[in-house]
C-alpha cells in the first residue's frame, strides 16, 4: 500500500470538472456562473491556506499555537451556532451560550480521545488535537443549534401553555419540560442516524481519508468507531447544557417566561 | 384578601388597592392601557416593582409557584399542553369529584374531558381553563375576560360559579369589557384611564380611579 501524492496538473484536471456546473448554469439560465467562479477559487484558496497553516503548526508542535487555532475553530463554530438561530438570545448571552458550551465540550472530548485513548507523545502533537476537535465541534454545533432552535422557538410558539402551567404553579423546567425534551431529542438526531447509517450508507470522511492515506483499514476501522462515540458522547453532553442552559435564559429565578431577552436574527 | 402597594408596571401609575375576602374588584380601561399586564404581575409573571400580598404572605418572600397557587392568574387565551383537558387536571379522587361538579354548573359533559383539545370549541376550552384555573381553590383569582367567548347563557353560569367563589371567601380581579357583567359582580372599580400627560406629544400615560360599588 504506497500513497500516491497529487501535483499541480492533477488539480488542474479535476477543476475541468467545474465546466459541468458551468454548464448546467448556462443550460438552464441559473445566472449562476460568477457564484461558481468565485467560489471554487474561495474553497481553493481556503483549503491551501489552511494546508500551509496546519504544516506550519504541525511543524512547531507548540501547545501555545496549536491551543491559539483549537481558540479560532470554538469561537468560529460558536459563531455558526448563533447565526442559525431565527432567535436569538440578546447580547453577549447568545455567545456565551454558543461557544462556551463548545469550549466545554470540545475541551472534554478531545482531552478525553488524546490523553485518555489515544495517548500520543507530546499530548499535544496538533496533528492529534485538532482533527479530533474539529470532528467533535462539528457535530457537536450540529446538535447544539438544533436544540437551540428548537428550544427557541417551540417556547415562542408555545407561550401560552408554558404560562398556563406556570399560573398552576408549575416550576420553570417542569413548564418548560416538553419543549425541552423536544429540544434535545431534535439536537440528538443527527448522530443517532449518522451512527446507524455509517458503514452501510455512508463511510465516514475520517476513515476514507485514512484509508487514502495507506492505512490498513482495520486500524482505520478502528479510529473511525472511537471518533463516532466520541462525538456521540460529546455531542449528548453539549445538547443537554444548551437545552438546559437555553431554559435558564428564558426563564427567571421566579419562575417567569422572560421570552422578552429574546430578539429576532435581523435585530 | 389581596392588598397591593405601590405596584407599577409600564406605563401605569404606581397602583395601591385593596379586595377583601369574598369582594370582586374589577379592572376597566381601554385596550392596550396595560389591564393584562397588571393581571399578570399580581401573578407575578411578569417583573413589577412594588408590593402584593395575600392574607400574610408577600408576593417575593414566597416561592414562584407557590404564590401562583395563592394568586392563580387565567389568561383571556388559556393554552393547552395535553391532548385532552383530562390530562391537565389533577386526578386525585377528591379533585376528580371537583372537577365533575364544576363541569356540570358549568354545562360542560364530563365525556368532553376525554375529547381532544383541538376539537373542542373556543367556548368550551374558556370554560375546561376556568374548571382548571378553579380546582386547587386558590384565595385569589386574577380572572382576564373570562367570557369574553361565551354566548349569554353560558356566560349567566360562569359567573354564578363566580359569585360561588366569592361566597366562599375568594378575592376576584376581573378584567371586563362588559359593563353589566362588572355591574352584577364587582364590589370595586378601578378604572385605568388615558392621560395626556404631555399634549401634543404622543406620552400616553394612565391615571388610576377606585371606586367602591357596594352595590349588594
Amino acid at each position: 500500500m504506497t500513497y500516491v501524492p497529487l501535483d499541480i496538473s492533477d488539480l488542474v484536471l479535476a477543476a475541468t470538472l467545474m465546466l459541468i456546473n458551468g454548464a448546467v448554469s448556462w443550460a438552464f439560465a441559473l445566472g449562476l456562473e460568477r457564484t461558481l467562479l468565485i467560489n471554487s477559487v474561495r474553497m481553493t484558496l481556503q483549503l491551501a491556506m489552511i494546508g500551509f497553516v496546519l504544516k506550519w503548526i504541525f511543524a512547531q508542535t507548540s501547545p501555545v499555537w496549536t491551543a491559539g487555532l483549537a481558540t479560532i475553530m470554538i469561537l468560529v463554530a460558536g459563531y455558526e451556532i448563533i447565526s442559525r438561530l431565527s432567535r436569538r438570545p440578546k447580547g453577549f448571552a447568545a455567545y456565551l451560550l454558543g461557544s462556551g458550551t463548545l469550549l466545554l465540550v470540545g475541551t472534554l472530548g478531545t482531552g478525553f480521545a488524546v490523553l485518555g485513548i489515544i495517548g500520543p507523545d507530546p499530548w499535544y502533537q496538533p496533528r492529534y488535537v485538532l482533527p479530533i476537535l474539529g470532528m467533535v465541534l462539528g457535530n457537536a454545533m450540529t446538535g447544539i443549534a438544533l436544540t437551540t432552535s428548537t428550544l427557541l422557538e417551540s417556547a415562542n410558539r408555545d407561550r401560552a401553555a408554558i404560562e398556563a402551567r406556570l399560573s398552576l404553579g408549575a416550576n420553570r423546567f417542569s413548564a418548560i419540560g416538553e419543549t425541552l425534551r423536544l429540544a434535545l431529542r431534535t439536537g440528538l438526531m443527527p448522530i443517532l442516524n449518522a451512527m446507524a447509517a455509517s458503514g452501510i450508507v455512508a463511510l465516514p470522511g475520517m476513515m476514507t481519508g485514512q484509508i487514502l492515506a495507506g492505512l490498513d483499514p482495520i486500524e482505520a476501522t478502528k479510529y473511525q468507531i472511537m471518533i463516532m462515540f466520541l462525538i456521540a458522547g460529546a455531542t449528548a453532553l453539549g445538547v443537554v447544557i444548551a437545552g438546559y442552559g437555553s431554559v435558564l435564559l428564558i426563564t427567571d429565578s421566579r419562575h417567569r417566561l422572560r421570552l422578552d431577552r429574546l430578539q429576532p436574527a435581523s435585530a | 384578601m389581596l392588598r397591593v402597594e405601590k405596584l407599577k408596571i409600564a406605563n401605569l401609575p404606581s397602583l395601591s388597592f385593596e379586595v377583601g375576602d369574598g369582594e370582586c374588584m374589577a379592572v376597566e380601561g381601554p385596550s392596550g392601557i396595560g389591564k393584562t399586564r397588571l393581571a399578570r404581575a399580581l401573578a407575578d409573571l411578569e417583573p413589577a416593582n412594588g408590593h402584593i400580598f395575600v392574607d400574610g404572605a408577600e408576593r417575593m418572600e414566597t416561592a414562584a409557584p407557590e404564590w401562583r397557587r395563592l394568586v392563580r392568574y387565567l389568561s383571556s387565551e388559556p393554552g393547552w399542553w395535553t391532548d385532552t383537558p383530562g390530562e391537565a387536571l389533577p386526578s386525585d379522587k377528591k379533585s376528580k369529584d371537583g372537577v365533575l361538579r364544576l363541569l356540570a354548573s358549568l354545562n360542560l359533559k364530563p365525556q368532553m374531558l376525554d375529547k381532544p383539545i383541538s376539537v373542542l370549541s373556543t367556548g368550551e376550552r374558556q370554560r375546561l381553563a376556568l374548571v382548571r384555573a378553579l380546582i386547587d381553590a386558590p384565595p385569589v383569582l386574577v380572572l382576564d375576560e373570562p367570557t369574553s367567548a361565551l354566548d349569554p347563557r353560558n356566560t349567566a353560569l360562569v359567573e354564578e360559579v363566580l359569585r360561588y367563589q366569592l361566597i366562599n371567601g375568594r378575592s376576584i380581579l376581573l378584567i371586563s369589557h362588559d359593563r353589566e357583567q362588572v355591574a352584577r359582580l364587582a364590589d370595586l372599580r378601578l378604572q385605568l384611564a388615558p392621560v395626556d400627560e404631555h399634549p401634543g406629544t404622543s406620552q400616553y400615560g394612565a391615571e388610576q380611579v377606585l371606586t367602591d360599588i357596594k352595590t349588594r
